[in-house]
């Protein structure tokens, strides 16, 4: 009895790991899976093949015209398959804090009627209790929305709402930084602001192009550690935020971790091992969520001889940035080349 | 139980007990226990991802005994990881193994029941909701964690005892164990509602709940071990008490031994020490089980000899375990909780399979 307990417990951590490594991984070979399999469950194989291939070219015929003009209907070729939205969405409900942060910075966030219990920015968002990990379809639905962003979608929730007629887009976390420039277009065309999306994502480029050649020149590659949480999870530069810190000419700790990328890039690092390759800089992304601050990692227990310790290259992140792949990475690169600037300087 | 009270009931208890009593612990078995734990202690100690030198590692510890000056030829960072991340990593295990082994024997012959773990009765779940709130409620750094990890254990184990021994004759302990089971699923489902609704700190609850070493340090070996101490002397001390459990409680009974007041005396005692290791090392499932029926297959089942050889043997396969953790995959940790099942089950099976023949 003890035992089934035990591999309940372990089941359900299982998946809300699964749940959590997807939110970061934004793998869709599994949402494709699915709308692949549900097409086969409503019509057979033959209307799952054309399901799948012909959108893909429609979402080209309707995709971005150069101007700003909302031009409905569009059809959106998404993680969760291909998405036709009919009139210009009016009451959107957005699950993904990242899609929440797009759709206010590309002018759509008057047509945003409930946002999820996470969405903390921006502040004028309309925060509701709704939960993007275990949505509840009734709950969704009783605000009467004509259209629904997720990051994924692990409940199954497009195929639940399909019948009510509203559409589900899926905007899963970005694996290059490309993905955050294709999402904010995405939700342009959805929202009818293709003009506002384009200028964002220009912006967006210009600024990332700017802080990229600003930086020093450095003879050796600064090292870094990004600390997710204080059990020592991190990142592999195969990751989007690896990919961020890669921009700068960063190598990172954890690589070693995971070479070949097969454990998904997310490896829980082994304290030894973090204190002896004493990475010139550590980055916190566990400030929010764990409490953790420089004074904190200088005070645990064989930590503080390091040299990031003790030089002050301790960076304390905000943990929603780091862990978004929206408009505000754009933040973050700036304070992590602002920190390789002072190390740089310094050394 | 009808039997006792025949002629022939006496004869029949006594037949099962003989073999019993002829059976105590040999000094061979102590002498390969301690080598063992000690071999267990030497691994754990100098194999790890930072490939310190055997060498050093040797002459920094005889530097660190009393009244001896050795230059281990460590550097300052090599000696911090030594001293302040693998020494206590080291201990930590193989107290928690001693812990979760010698509690499992314990709830097993408490209980008589071979599937008997130490969170039979809840202490899983409990600990379970008191690092969740603490995680969620509690201040940063997580001062409270153990703490409240520890407390929701014994509160859990105590419901269930409390309700098992009220609604049950006092000597059903099956009532005992459904107790347990009821109280197991109540408080997961208040842990996981809790969690559910701060999905922020979901990361760092679900590591906890799969166990870890990773952040070990003496604070955590400082807390289990006054707890760690009075449960391995306190179930050590009442081994034969155990034995006599095994005849049966009716017969025990006879004996002029108030099965109540054991009980409850051997589940206090192995909740205390379970619990202090769930508070620092989260949950971490099979040592309970497969440790303590290896000795019975390989030593014997008296509890004299169970009792001392799990303690032993489960602090050297928790040590052996976590050296797995954080070696086959270094320098990324695999779960220790995923180690102690791939690793144990098998070997289990085979002992299992090698005594049947017999």
């Amino acid at each position: 009895m003890s035992t089934h307990r035990l591999g309940r417990a372990a089941a359900l951590a299982l998946v809300l790991g699964a749940t959590l490594t997807c939110a970061a991984c934004g793998d869709d070979d599994t949402t494709s899976a699915s709308a692949t399999a549900a097409a086969t469950d409503a019509g057979g194989a033959a209307a799952a093949v054309s399901a799948t291939t012909t959108p893909a070219t429609t979402a080209e015929a309707t995709s971005p015209p150069s101007s700003g003009e909302a031009t409905f209907p569009v059809t959106i070729d998404a993680a969760n398959g291909s998405v036709e939205i009919t009139a210009q969405p009016q009451a959107v409900i957005s699950l993904s804090p990242t899609a929440t942060e797009m759709l206010y910075a590309i002018g759509a966030g008057e047509q945003v009627i409930a946002v999820d219990d996470q969405s903390n920015h921006p502040p004028e968002a309309p925060m509701t209790d709704l939960s993007g990990f275990t949505p509840n379809v009734e709950a969704i639905s009783s605000y009467g929305p004509d259209l629904v962003v997720v990051a994924d979608d692990p409940a199954g929730l497009t195929d639940a709402l399909a019948p009510l007629g509203i559409p589900v887009l899926s905007l899963p976390a970005a694996t290059v930084f490309d993905d955050v420039y294709t999402q904010l277009e995405q939700l342009g065309v959805a929202t009818g602001h293709v003009g506002e999306a384009a200028e964002v994502v220009a912006g967006m480029q210009a600024q990332v192009d700017e802080i990229v050649a600003g930086l020093p020149e450095t003879a050796t590659p600064l090292t870094y550690y990004h600390e997710l949480d204080n059990t020592f999870f991190s990142v592999t530069s195969d990751t989007f935020i690896g990919q961020v810190y890669g921009l700068l000419g960063l190598q990172n700790i954890a690589d070693a971790a995971d070479p070949d990328g097969a454990a998904g890039g997310y490896p829980q690092l082994n304290a030894e091992f973090i204190i002896t390759e004493d990475p010139d800089l550590i980055f916190l992304a566990d400030v929010k969520c764990c409490g953790e601050s420089a004074e904190t990692i200088a005070a645990r227990p064989g930590w503080a001889d390091m040299t990031a310790v003790s030089t002050g290259a301790v960076v304390e992140l905000d943990d929603d940035v780091a862990s978004r792949w929206g408009p505000r990475i754009v933040d973050l690169l700036g304070q992590v080349s602002e920190a390789v600037g002072e190390v740089s300087a310094s050394g | 139980m009808a039997l006792a009270t025949t002629p022939a009931g006496p004869l029949a208890a006594g037949g099962q007990a003989r073999p019993v009593a002829a059976t105590r612990l040999r000094w061979p078995a102590v002498v390969l226990a301690v080598i063992a734990v000690i071999g267990a202690f030497a691994v754990g100690v100098f194999v790890g991802p930072a490939g310190l030198p055997v060498s050093g590692v040797l002459r920094e510890l005889v530097d660190r005994l009393p009244l001896v000056e050795v230059d281990s030829g460590l550097t300052s960072v090599q000696e911090q990881v030594l001293i302040q991340v693998r020494l206590p990593r080291v201990v930590l295990a193989g107290l928690v193994g001693a812990m979760l082994a010698g509690g499992g024997a314990a709830y097993q012959g408490v209980f008589r029941n071979p599937l008997a773990d130490p969170y039979l009765l809840g202490v899983a779940a409990g600990g379970g909701l008191g690092a969740t709130l603490a995680i969620v409620y509690g201040p940063d750094g997580r001062a409270l964690l153990p703490i409240a990890a520890f407390a929701g254990g014994i509160v859990a184990v105590a419901i269930t005892y409390a309700v098992g021994a009220s609604v049950g004759r006092d000597r059903s302990n099956a009532t005992i164990v459904l107790a347990g089971v009821a109280v197991t699923s109540f408080f997961t489902a208040l842990q996981t509602y809790v969690q559910l609704q701060h999905t922020d700190t979901l990361r760092e609850v679900y590591t906890w709940i799969l166990g870890r070493f990773t952040t070990a340090n003496w604070d955590d070996v400082r807390l289990i071990l006054p707890y760690a101490v009075l449960s391995a002397v306190g179930l050590v001390l009442h081994r034969r008490l155990l034995d006599v459990l095994r005849v049966g409680e009716d017969e025990a009974g006879t004996l002029g031994i108030s099965i109540r007041r054991l009980r409850l005396t051997l589940v206090v005692l192995a909740t205390i020490g379970t619990g202090a290791a769930v508070a620092v090392s989260g949950l971490i499932g099979f040592v309970g089980i497969i440790v303590p029926h290896t000795i019975r297959l390989v030593a014997g089942a008296s509890y004299r000899i169970v009792v001392p050889l799990s303690l032993a043997g489960g602090a050297a396969f928790l040590v052996l375990a976590d050296v797995t953790a954080r070696s086959l995959d270094a320098p990324a940790e695999l779960p220790i909780g995923v180690v102690t099942a791939f690793f144990g089950a098998p070997f289990f099976l085979v002992v299992l399979r090698s005594r049947r023949r017999v």
